[in-house]
């Protein structure tokens, strides 16, 4: 038995709901959109009914990651212009009698969050990607004081030397020891900060006042 | 119109009767592909929700000698160690009392919601009512107040308040951060209006010891994040 042929008929199908619903779509993304800065570790942090959003710009933040190691963080300043992590890495290696080529300054703008020591710092800027350096970032920013101060509190110092506006976060695992995360916290006030925050996820508790009544 | 044109066909045999001349057919295809991909990649890389920050402010540390620490009526204190996942309490100070002779003896709670919350919920009983009635007031419509003044009112009632308790909390030997968090976050949840995170003393450390002593033997349990 044959088949009966039908004749060859191309469908067509209007589309043009579904296109105008994926630019309307994809307009709001876009307009919605900011990208997940890219941390050297991953911190899990605790949650807290807290709806303080927390400030874009001008903001030191200490990562404080399950292994207890702690990395340091600071943006370039509300103006795009200001360059503060280039100015703080020039001061900060002044001080450490490290000098940074201009390249390297510059490089240093773009990266984020990093956990080396002073010595290794260079390597870090110049690794030749960002899995490299993540690898390089497993010690932490040394908090043991020593005479002159401990390396985490000169990077805080000078952050706030270049930046006088900056506002200092604790951004902590939720599994890292209060014992590192007081260290931390005694820096900041001796340096002076002694209002900051502590970076949370958005939980919701209901409390009900007929159960104490 | 975007339209699936198969190649060769349009123009030619225009669809639906369609005469050809007039209408021209672009082809959208290439545009809706790469909308839909763009649409994509902006969906799976947008963050959402953004972390939230709790605010904590801790006293100043160059305080001068000559200026003696606020006086506290100690019946109004309540302290909590924090300790193991868990959070120890006891009123008053770390001194033997004056019948007994005895250490205050420490009461161990959890954080979950009738842990250590039930104890300062009954402990700041009428300023959290006096707040909670104040936000439902609010959220009913009865008091229209903007949000800014609402806030400040919450804030003052905090301030007048002389009913609640002081609370202190220190940090046993074994703390994780998550716990530091989570006791602070139930002095938000009930409203408590004074607090501090001080240092323990070496009489509540051997108080902890004692307490731990007593607790039955539990696995050891990492803190969840939930509550």
């Amino acid at each position: 038995m044959s088949k009966l042929k039908m004749p060859v008929r191309s469908p067509s199908v209007d589309m043009t709901p579904m296109v105008d619903l994926f630019f309307l779509l994809l307009t709001f993304f876009m307009l919605t959109t900011s990208f997940r800065p890219q941390e050297a570790v991953q911190v899990d942090t605790p949650s807290s009914i807290s709806e303080k959003k927390t400030p874009e710009k001008n903001l030191i933040t200490l990562l404080i990651s399950k292994d207890n190691k702690v990395y340091f963080n600071i943006d370039n300043g509300a103006d795009s212009n200001s360059h503060m992590r280039s100015a703080l890495l020039k001061m900060i290696g002044d001080y450490y009698k490290i000098s940074f080529t201009p390249k390297e300054l510059k490089k240093f703008e773009t990266l984020s969050s990093f956990g080396v020591p002073m010595a290794k710092l260079k390597d870090w800027i110049n690794a030749s990607d960002q899995k490299v350096r993540d690898a390089m970032s497993v010690e932490g920013i040394p908090t043991d004081s020593t005479a002159v101060g401990s390396e985490l509190q000169m990077w805080i110092h000078f952050a706030r030397l270049t930046n006088p506006d900056a506002e200092a976060a604790i951004k902590g695992d939720f599994t890292s020891d209060y014992k590192v995360v007081k260290k931390v916290m005694d820096i900041l006030q001796d340096k002076k900060i002694n209002k900051f925050d502590l970076t949370t996820n958005m939980e919701k508790v209901e409390v009900k006042a007929k159960d104490i009544k | 119109m975007a339209e699936i044109i198969e190649s060769g066909g349009g123009k030619k045999h225009g669809k639906k009767g369609r005469k050809s001349h007039g209408t021209t057919h672009v082809d959208m295809t290439p545009m809706v592909d790469l909308a839909c991909l763009l649409l994509t990649f902006f969906m799976l890389t947008t963050a959402f929700s953004k972390p939230k920050v709790m605010e904590i402010v801790l006293p100043d540390k160059t305080v001068d000698k000559n200026v003696k620490p606020p006086e506290v009526d100690k019946d109004k204190v309540l302290n909590i160690i924090i300790e193991d996942d868990k959070a120890f309490w006891y009123n008053g100070m770390a001194v033997p009392d004056k019948i007994t002779n005895q250490m205050p003896t420490l009461t161990a709670a959890d954080f979950s919601k009738d842990g250590i919350r039930k104890v300062l919920l009954l402990r700041n009983k009428d300023l959290f009512i006096k707040m909670d009635d104040f936000t439902q007031e609010v959220l009913k419509g009865k008091i229209k107040l903007p949000k800014d003044s609402v806030d400040k009112q919450l804030k003052q009632f905090k301030k007048e308040d002389k009913t609640g308790p002081i609370v202190l909390i220190k940090a046993g030997e074994n703390v994780k951060y998550g716990n530091l968090v989570d006791i602070i976050d139930e002095m938000a949840i009930c409203n408590i209006a004074r607090y501090a995170i001080v240092n323990i003393s070496p009489e509540e450390k051997e108080m902890l010891a004692k307490a731990k002593a007593l607790l039955p033997p539990t696995p050891a349990v990492k803190p969840e994040n939930k509550k």
